[in-house]
Order: C-alpha cells, then sequence, then structure tokens
C-alpha cells in the first residue's frame, strides 16, 4: 500500500463533503432534514467540516411527529445553538390539529406515515430546492437503489424505475420548476462505519444510544419503550431492562435492543457481530415486503 | 478496534454480464458466503422465495429489492451492497444486464475498481457480455475478472471452460484492458465464489473472494498531474477569520504541498499554496480523493469551475472536445444538437459538430456511413463548447476526462462521454 492512501473512512468522509459542497453550490435553498437520529447528527458533522471555518450554509429541518423521544429534542436544541444554525420543524401535531392529515388509531398507530405530507408542506412553504437526507444505501432494499441526487417531481415522488443515470462524481442537479432534490451524502457508509467514524471523531451523541434501564414492553418479537403515546395491549407487561436504540426515529416505531454496551467501543463491539439488522427493530418497515419503497415514492425520507 | 482500521482500504466493483447470467445471484451468494448476511434479511428473502414458490432461497433478492425487479426476476436498476473482510471493505455496484438500462450498468461501472463479468457457461459470449466488456474497458476499469457461472449446467467441464476463455481473450485483445483474470464458478451452489470447488479440481486459481482481496488497486489514482477543480469559495464573513478566502474542492490529480507555485486555469494567474486547511486543522499536503481547502498567498479571482494546477504541468484548455460517448436517451442524438454539459465543476453548453462514427459492439467496426446515434450506441464525437474546458484525456485522468450532457428541455442526462 503507497503511503498516498485514505483509510475507507476517510475515503467516505470526503466523498460525502464533496457531495455537501456539490448540494451548497449547485442550489439556491437547500435544506438538511434533520431527525436527531445517528445518521442525521452524522451527516451535520461532515456538513460543518465541509463549509469550515464558515458556517454551514443549510437550514436544519425537523419532521417532528411529537411523539420523539424528550433526549432527541434537547439533543438536537443543544446542536443548533452550538453550530449556530437556523431550525425549522414541520409540526405533526399541528398538521393534525389543523386537519391536513388525519392521525391513525388503534394499538399499532403510528405518525410515521403523516410525516411524508408534513415534510412535503414544509419542503414547498420554505421553497426549498434541495433536501439532504441521512439515508445509507445499506439500511434497507429500497435504499440499495438510491443516487446520490435523487431527483422528485413537482408531487415530490420518487421514480424508482425511471432514475436518472448517474456518472462519476458528476451529478446533475438540474430541475424544472416545482421539482426538488434529494440528496443522500452519507449513502456509501454502513452502519458500522458510521459508529467507527463517530468514535474516531468523538462526536457527542444522545444518551438513548448507549445502554440505560428503561421500562419496555414486547410486541411482534420487538421491544418498545413504554410511553403515553404508546396504548399497551392488556397481555404486554412492562419489563426493566438495560437497552438501547440502534436507530431513533418516533416512539411509536423505534424498538429498543437488550443491550450493555455504554461506550462508544462497546456499541463497536456489538454491531460488528450483530445478527439483525438496525432496522430490524423498525415497525414502519414490516409492514408489507415493499412498505420503504412505497412511502419513498410518496416522496417519504 | 477504531485502530485496527487505520489501513482499511475501500473497492468498488461492479457486475456486468448479459440478463440471467447469474450477477444477482453471485452477490447474493458472495455476501451469503461471507457472513455478511443478517438474519431478518434471510428469513425476509426466504419468505418472498417460498411464497413466490421457489425451491430453495433465492439469494437474488439480496439485490432486487424492487417491487418491480421482483414481479419481472430481473434487475432493473443499480443496487448497492456493502461488506468486509479483515483485509478490505467491499462496496458492490450490482447492474442491470437487460440492454435496455445499459445506462443504470454505466452508472454503477463509473466509478469502479473492478468489474466482473459474468458469462453464462451455456451460452458463452454474447453480444452482451461485448457490450459491458467494451463499456468497462472505455471506463478504463482497471481489472475485469470474467466469472464464467453456471458451470453446473456443462458438468464443471474445463473444456467448456477453456473455449469461453479462449473466444473472451480474443474479443479482449481489441480491447484496451490492462489486467483479466478468468474464474469458473456456480453461483447458485457457491463454487470458487467463496470456498474452493471440489468439482473442478482441474482449476488452479483463486476463488472470487481470494482474486477481490488482493487486486492491487494501489495506482488506480493519478497521482502525478496535480488537479484541484474549485467546487465552491469559503468565506466566512465572521470576525475571527475576516480576510480567509478559501477554495474548496476534491484533489482531482496529483499532490498538492503547502509552498507549492500553482496556476490558476482558465484564467493563467500564478500564486503560492498558502495553506492546505480542513477542519482538523492544516495539513502538508493532499492527494486524491481528498476533499480540502486550499488558500493562496495572492488575492485572486477565483471560482467555481476554475482549477488550481502545477505551472509546469497544465491539462488542455479547450473548446473543442473529442469523446466517446455511450448514448442513454430514448430521443436519438441530435446531429449538431445543443446540450449542457458538466465537466469537474464546470458547467457550459455544447453543440455536437460531428459524429466521426458509430461503433458496432459486435465486431468493432467504426461505421461511418450509418451515423444515427440511439439508445445505448456508442460513438464517437466533435464538441465545440460555448466556454473552455479543462481538460485530460480520460486514459490519463478518470475525473478531469470525464463529461456528461444533458438535454436542455427535460434537463435529463442523455449521455456519459469520455474525452479522447
Ligand atoms: N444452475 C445455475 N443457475 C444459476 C446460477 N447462477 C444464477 N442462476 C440462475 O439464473 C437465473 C438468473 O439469475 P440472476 O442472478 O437473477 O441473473 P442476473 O444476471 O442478475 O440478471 P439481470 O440482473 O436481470 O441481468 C436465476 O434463476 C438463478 O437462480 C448458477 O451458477 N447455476
Ligand atoms: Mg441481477
Amino acid at each position: 500500500m503507497n503511503t498516498y492512501q485514505l483509510n475507507h473512512l476517510r475515503e467516505l468522509e470526503s466523498e460525502s463533503i464533496f457531495v455537501l459542497r456539490e448540494v451548497a453550490a449547485q442550489f439556491e435553498n437547500p435544506v438538511l432534514l434533520f431527525s436527531g437520529g445517528k445518521d442525521s447528527i452524522l451527516m451535520v458533522h461532515l456538513a460543518v467540516k465541509a463549509f469550515h471555518p464558515a458556517k454551514i450554509p443549510f437550514t436544519l429541518l425537523h419532521v417532528d411527529t411529537g411523539h420523539n423521544f424528550q433526549e432527541t429534542i434537547d439533543y438536537r436544541d443543544a446542536l443548533v445553538e452550538r453550530i449556530g444554525a437556523n431550525l425549522i420543524v414541520g409540526s405533526v401535531q399541528e398538521a393534525i390539529d389543523n386537519g391536513m392529515v388525519r392521525e391513525e388509531t388503534g394499538y399499532n398507530a403510528t405518525r410515521n406515515y403523516l410525516q411524508t405530507a408534513v415534510l412535503l408542506d414544509s419542503l414547498e412553504k420554505g421553497k426549498y430546492d434541495a433536501a439532504l437526507g441521512g439515508g445509507r444505501r445499506d439500511e434497507e432494499k429500497a435504499r440499495a437503489k438510491e443516487r446520490f441526487f435523487s431527483h422528485r417531481d413537482e408531487f415530490g415522488q420518487w421514480d424508482p424505475k425511471n432514475q436518472r443515470p448517474e456518472l462519476w462524481n458528476l451529478f446533475n442537479g438540474r430541475k424544472l420548476y416545482g421539482e426538488h432534490f434529494r440528496v443522500f451524502p452519507i449513502s456509501n457508509w454502513t452502519e458500522l462505519d458510521v459508529w467507527q467514524y463517530l468514535a474516531v471523531e468523538n462526536v457527542e451523541l444522545p444518551s438513548l444510544y448507549f445502554a440505560h434501564e428503561r421500562e419496555v414492553f414486547k410486541r411482534d418479537g420487538m421491544l418498545l419503550a413504554d410511553s403515553e403515546v404508546l396504548p399497551r395491549r392488556p397481555e404486554e407487561k412492562l419489563e426493566k431492562k438495560m437497552v438501547r436504540c440502534r436507530t431513533i426515529g418516533d416512539i411509536t416505531c423505534t424498538g429498543v435492543w437488550e443491550s450493555e454496551a455504554s461506550t462508544l467501543e462497546d456499541i463497536i463491539a456489538e454491531v460488528s457481530i450483530a445478527r439483525q439488522t438496525e432496522r430490524g427493530g423498525r415497525a414502519d418497515d414490516k409492514r408489507s415486503e415493499t412498505a420503504m419503497e412505497d412511502r419513498k415514492k410518496q416522496g417519504y425520507f | 478496534m477504531v485502530n485496527s482500521l487505520e489501513h482499511t482500504e475501500l473497492l468498488r466493483f461492479t457486475t456486468a454480464g448479459s440478463v440471467d447470467d447469474g450477477k444477482s445471484t453471485l452477490i447474493g451468494r458472495l455476501l451469503y458466503d461471507s457472513k455478511s448476511i443478517f438474519e431478518d434479511q434471510y428469513e425476509a428473502i426466504s419468505q418472498t422465495s417460498s411464497k413466490r414458490g421457489e425451491v430453495g432461497v433465492n439469494l437474488a433478492l439480496l439485490t432486487d429489492g424492487l417491487k418491480a425487479e421482483r414481479e419481472q426476476g430481473i434487475t432493473i436498476d443499480v443496487a448497492y451492497r456493502y461488506f468486509a473482510t479483515p483485509k478490505r471493505k467491499f462496496i458492490i455496484a450490482d447492474t442491470p444486464g437487460h440492454t435496455q438500462y445499459t445506462r443504470n450498468m454505466v452508472t454503477g461501472a463509473s466509478t469502479a475498481n473492478v468489474a466482473l463479468i459474468l458469462v453464462d457457461a451455456r451460452h458463452g459470449v454474447v453480444e452482451q457480455t461485448r457490450r459491458h466488456s467494451f463499456i468497462a474497458s472505455l471506463l478504463q476499469i482497471p481489472h475485469l475478472i470474467v466469472c464464467i457461472n453456471k458451470m453446473d449446467l456443462v458438468d464443471f467441464s474445463e473444456e467448456t471452460y477453456e473455449q469461453i476463455k479462449e473466444d473472451f481473450s480474443t474479443f479482449s485483445h481489441r480491447l484496451d484492458v490492462k489486467d483479466v483474470e478468468f474464474i469458473p464458478m456456480s453461483a447458485l451452489l457457491g463454487d470458487n465464489v467463496v470456498e474452493k470447488s471440489t468439482n473442478m479440481d482441474w482449476y488452479g486459481g483463486s476463488t472470487l473472494l481470494y482474486a477481490l482481496e488482493n487486486v492491487h488497486i494501489g495506482s488506480d489514482n493519478n497521482f502525478i498531474d496535480c488537479r484541484f477543480p474549485v467546487q465552491t469559495v469559503i468565506r466566512p464573513y465572521s470576525d475571527d477569520y475576516h480576510d480567509y478566502r478559501g477554495y474548496a474542492g476534491r484533489v482531482a490529480g496529483g499532490v498538492f504541498k503547502k509552498g507549492d507555485d500553482v496556476m490558476v486555469l482558465p484564467s493563467g494567474f500564478t500564486s503560492k499554496i498558502a495553506k492546505i486547511d480542513t477542519y482538523d486543522g492544516e495539513i502538508e499536503e493532499a492527494y486524491p480523493p481528498m476533499s480540502v481547502t486550499l488558500l493562496l498567498e495572492d488575492d485572486i479571482d477565483i471560482s467555481r469551475g476554475d482549477m488550481i494546477v502545477r505551472p509546469n504541468n497544465q491539462p488542455d484548455v479547450t473548446q473543442d472536445v473529442e469523446a466517446m460517448l455511450c448514448w442513454f436517451n430514448e430521443r436519438p442524438l441530435q446531429p449538431r444538437g445543443k446540450y449542457a454539459i458538466m465537466h469537474t465543476t464546470q458547467e457550459a453548453r455544447c453543440i455536437i459538430k460531428d459524429v466521426r462514427y458509430r461503433l458496432d459492439i459486435n465486431t468493432l467496426h467504426r461505421d461511418e456511413d450509418n451515423k444515427e446515434v440511439k439508445m445505448n450506441d456508442i460513438c464517437r464525437v466533435q464538441l465545440r463548447t460555448t466556454a473552455p474546458l479543462l481538460t485530460d484525456p480520460y486514459r490519463k485522468n478518470r475525473i478531469t476526462g470525464s463529461i456528461i450532457l444533458i438535454d436542455e428541455q427535460t434537463n435529463e442526462t442523455v449521455a456519459a462521454g469520455m474525452i479522447i
């Protein structure tokens, strides 16, 4: 190996920074979709690096289902404060209150699907022409098909059968009025890459990712956190367990995993021998074989 | 754990070959046998397989993830998959064999270090094998591994293998490829994928995984000709960094060092590198594919699309570009048509001044009579651009030698081009 060789984490970092800079250069009004999960935390970290010592040229948009873990909201607010970014919150609760969307009912009710309408509405209101997402191709089989620059029509729809070719590092961000792009700068990172890099870079993370004691219950083979927004069936009994999140979404669909991992090194060790994918804990992917593809076609993240 | 990573290289490879030659099955097998599949993924595809009444688990479903792909049993668009061994990290682009989706094959292949060309042992080298091999050579993918697949269906016959190897070699001698290797295998049964086959004792070569772990990729970048296309200018406008003006970009070639004399193109102004900056602090040198910020000693007008180079080693500054094109669009190439053109971080417009010839994939014959260029055709053209481009031959540098053409009405990417 010659001395001019980046290791894989630095190569991935460099690729992502290149993409983030392309977005800043090619679009007029880009926005960064911030969910509070590790992938969007990574994306913000990379954006800070890409434009240092200037501030990041992206507004942060959080689509808040109103069913978030409090830790997520606290972390978000502290981060925004630290990097001096502008934050916009698209509220699912507000959309329900003003009748734009209707809430699901029943035990498996989740606001996950309502996010799409609120997301598209927020993008339209802000006249954003590019939305940066923290989706990774290794997460899910429909995501595995995404381009870095993913074209969306005026309804925000993805057309997976007819994507633009994407050659080398030449990203074609041209669009008609009213259309926009979703851009995925960390497309090529795996879950393990993300953790390894966050450890190398010493990035501070929400406490939910580390093992902590929590009241949980079992549903469909998954552990869910006890919460007032998650009604339990009579047979679903609460237990106290040491758990942590591998992904963080809204409480109603984020499974937690039994774990003792209390440091990033522990997490890396755990992830490198994991037998389940991280989204194995996501109820939103389990609704059907093509749940993610269907949601993405409609304009989901 | 973290430290052991310091030297993990990244290798990008792509699949190629005709429909049903077994590309997706091979990727599934590679992932499965290298233990890179998670239990829930395996469970999901085995459920889908049995729902569809298939015998056994269809490993191609690991990459064929779209509804339409599963309905038709073919790959439509590239799927990216990832796995790692203690030696390397791999990014796989599993591409479609169907002619209609050639543009997606080119998408997956454009960034690859290695191409796996699959051949169905029953059918041998067919038109699509030749097309994809030719595209791989046009794209200057440095290493080809020809996977002669479905050996189980030809009784693991050495003779069949040798015949195909010979046919392919006859064709590939006329291509511009440096490194070709052949492996007989069965993607379905796993022979010579990760484990050595017990059915082909006559084969003394390595397995596919071994080949992927050991192919030499250290010299795939250009470390000689310094090229730094400017992506954007960083101006913090803050009190602490009042006079900061940094040129952000990714090194496309060569090694830049602090103190180097540089020239900015197309203006031709010269200066010295005052500082190579990153978020983690100043660094002494920058090389491909690093993303950095360059600061120069003099205040020069520099913006996106300009290129920082060494004064004694410059790219061509030209409005006349000769290139090989892969045409992607249903709407044929319009002779004398005008298109938008992207090259590194520069955008301009261009006119197709001349189609020199269209290539017949089967014979590699240069057709100068019928020059109608339709979807999936490959041709050589002469372009005239509205602004000078800063180009190198694609053979010398894949980044400064590549272009795309965009239809100005639909904004679709209609062609990929390699500068000659
Ligand atoms: N007997 C046998 N069958 C195989 C082998 N490899 C693949 N197949 C079968 O060949 C068929 C096509 O395989 P795929 O992997 O989908 O082919 P592909 O090259 O990915 O096809 P496209 O992506 O549509 O171009 C499937 O039915 C596979 O099970 C092999 O080594 N032996
Ligand atoms: Mg396939």
